[in-house]
């Protein structure tokens, strides 16, 4: 009833985004699975997993979006609790190794039977079950922005501080996981993973499998995030991006609405890292690099900030084009990425979807202002978007 | 706070008695006092660095005073509470600048702007979409700008921006509003509009304006205060205090 009533408020960028994910949620697995192979149709299974991580991507990206674009915080931080939802991830498939493992350990996995560890770290357990794990990919980013953020936002910390410390967050986090004796496999990582849920993780299936739940996943974060926007307390959020010190003095607790806001942001990313994990097959603390969360700022500002699809699809795109460099000219791929950002901060301040938007507002207005002529009467003011 | 029953703080709304507050040195308040009653409305004029928006920072809870007592309605003591809950308190500020969400609708302005509960929960669940269109309509007749609700107001001209917050300030009902330099970038008519709209809101709340401008305060018709250095330098009817020789001296120079 609810998802009814979400569906027909949408607007029509939300109900194309919707159709093209589902869409994309039959299409894919049909051409992969039913189309042979060798054929000019079929989409190969390797193709499919590369969709997925994109649409992971795509997930981060609403989820900055949601803070980003709607309160003003630019988080450069978002990369780590997207890794810290992978890491949840991770630990239950290193738990499904079992015996399958080099040194056949059914408990430890082989990274502590290598560093002579006798018994699993508290860290660790409960991760042998899914459920937990899941609650986890969701908790433990949250509890991390809940903590970060009420210290932040309690001190009025905001702007490039702010970010600052978000960017000190995730390299913390990344020189922590980097260490053996935090026991989460240092640089090495979390990987060689067998199963998931008692399926082959390398079998075609189960990519497929994989695919479609991220997809799923995607098109639910997009409406918790458009449902937050478009009710009171989005109009709030908005309020406080434009004027914090208005919103103060009318009353509201400015902190308490962006803590909201960031730890429901941190789920999301951490979801969307729990699904990337078993899809390309690893997780290590380069997951944590700066430069990570400073990407997913850009596939943000590409597509259009505060528009929520606009997140979506500038994720896609930009790593989408970031594949096709990386094999064609390696060595230029990063200076393509810098220049990528120096032409949307110049020429499409407002992302491809808000240059769009802007563009069909300008149409009709004009369309209005023509036919108020007609009638002999001033221009209506497009409506707010 | 003394225990003492004091009439001028029984009956006043607002109530400062030796506050000062210092910024690395500088005395922006040296002992400032002054009384607020209940409906008055006061004017506070003063040159440049009198002390005029420190005052409105420290009675919104923006600043702490080094010293002082800062009283609500003769008992809340405003030194101890944030922004938030003095503005549910009951005290209203609009700021020099006009500062509305400007890509919010005129109506989404005044709708955030209505009394109500501000929690993050409360509103996630909706409640403020419940419309109270009499009460939005009334406040936007009194500022005049029905015909513009739709309009968003980063579209509105500067004179509007500054009725759009006074409106927000309305729609907020609060005891006491603080509006600094309402009629600044004014035209003569926006600002003679502006005069007639502050007038009418003082018969049902009390109102401190602090403004430049002598012609508009002296359109208001209250009573002035003027502020030099932190402190009350003068205070009474607007004739007697442009009359001053103190208040003429450090508004001219010599």
């Amino acid at each position: 009833m609810i998802l009814s009533k979400l569906l027909t408020e949408l607007d029509w960028r939300g109900r194309v985004f919707l159709l093209a994910l589902a869409a994309a949620a039959v299409i894919v697995p049909v051409l992969n699975l039913a189309i042979p192979e060798g054929s000019a149709l079929n989409v190969p299974t390797y193709a499919v997993s590369l969709l997925g991580k994109y649409l992971c991507y795509a997930l981060l990206a609403v989820a900055l979006d949601l803070v980003w674009g709607y309160c003003g915080i630019l988080s450069l931080g978002h990369g780590a609790f997207f890794a810290l939802g992978g890491y949840a991830m991770g630990m239950y498939l290193m738990r499904q190794i079992g015996t399958r493992g080099v040194y056949a350990n059914p408990i430890l996995p082989d990274f502590m039977v290598f560093l002579n560890w006798k018994e699993l770290p508290l860290t660790w357990w409960g991760f042998q079950s899914f459920p937990y794990a899941m609650l986890m990919a969701l908790v433990v980013p949250g509890l991390l922005a809940f903590v970060f953020g009420w210290f932040a936002f309690r001190s009025r910390v905001t702007g490039v501080y702010l970010s600052i410390i978000t960017q000190a967050m995730t390299y913390a986090l990344l020189l922590a996981f980097f260490r053996n004796d935090m026991g989460f496999g240092g640089n090495n990582g979390l990987t060689d993973f067998k199963d998931i849920l008692g399926f082959n993780i390398q079998a075609q299936a189960t990519r497929v499998a994989l695919y479609v739940a991220t997809v799923i996943a995607l098109a639910l974060g997009y409406l918790v995030a458009r449902a937050m926007v478009t009710s009171s307390y989005g109009k709030v959020l908005i309020a406080i991006r434009d004027a914090e010190s208005r919103a103060r003095f009318l009353g509201y607790r400015v902190e308490r609405y962006k803590l909201v806001a960031f730890t429901a942001s941190a789920c999301m990313a951490g979801v969307a890292g729990a699904l990337y994990v078993p899809q390309v097959g690893i997780i290590n603390p380069s997951e944590f690099a700066a430069a990570n969360s400073i990407e997913a700022v850009i596939w943000v500002a590409v597509g259009g900030r505060g528009t929520l699809v606009g997140a979506a699809l500038g994720a896609v795109l930009v790593n989408w084009a970031k594949t096709w460099l990386t094999g064609a000219f390696p060595e230029i791929w990063l200076y393509g990425l810098g220049a990528l950002f120096i032409v949307v901060t110049l020429y499409l301040p407002k992302g491809i979807v808000g240059a769009l938007s802007e563009w069909s507002a300008r149409r009709q207005d004009r369309l209005a202002s023509s036919a108020a002529a007609e009638a002999g009467v001033g221009p209506q003011p497009a409506g707010a978007e | 706070m003394s225990s003492v029953t004091n009439p001028e703080l029984t009956q006043s709304i607002l109530y400062l008695d030796g506050v000062s507050v210092s910024f690395d040195g500088f005395r922006a308040l040296n002992s400032l006092s002054m009384v607020i009653g209940h409906g008055e409305m006061r004017a506070i004029i003063g040159p440049n660095g009198a002390g005029k928006t420190t005052m409105m920072d420290v009675i919104t809870g923006k600043t702490r005073p080094d010293e002082g007592d800062v009283l609500f309605d003769g008992k809340v003591d405003l030194t101890a509470l944030d922004e938030a809950s003095i503005a549910e308190l009951g005290i209203g500020r609009k700021f020099q600048k006009p500062t509305v969400f400007e890509s919010h609708t005129v109506d989404d302005n005044i709708l955030l702007a209505m009394k109500g509960p501000r929690s993050a929960g409360s509103s996630l669940f909706g409640w403020r979409n419940r419309v109270r269109d009499d009460e939005k309509d009334q406040v936007l007749e009194t500022v005049g700008l029905k015909d513009h609700r739709r309009r968003l107001a980063a579209d509105l001209s500067h004179g509007q921006k500054q009725w759009l917050e006074i409106g927000m300030l309305l729609a907020q009902d609060p005891k006491l509003l603080l509006v600094d330099e309402p009629v600044a970038g004014m035209t003569d008519a926006e600002t003679e509009q502006t005069a007639e709209l502050l007038a009418a809101i003082a018969k049902t709340h009390a109102v401190v304006v602090v403004e430049h401008d002598m012609h508009f305060v002296r359109a208001l018709g209250c009573k002035v205060t003027c502020l030099h250095e932190g402190s009350v330098l003068a205070e009474g009817a607007i004739d007697q205090v442009s009359t001053n020789d103190r208040v003429v001296e450090v508004y001219l120079g010599r």
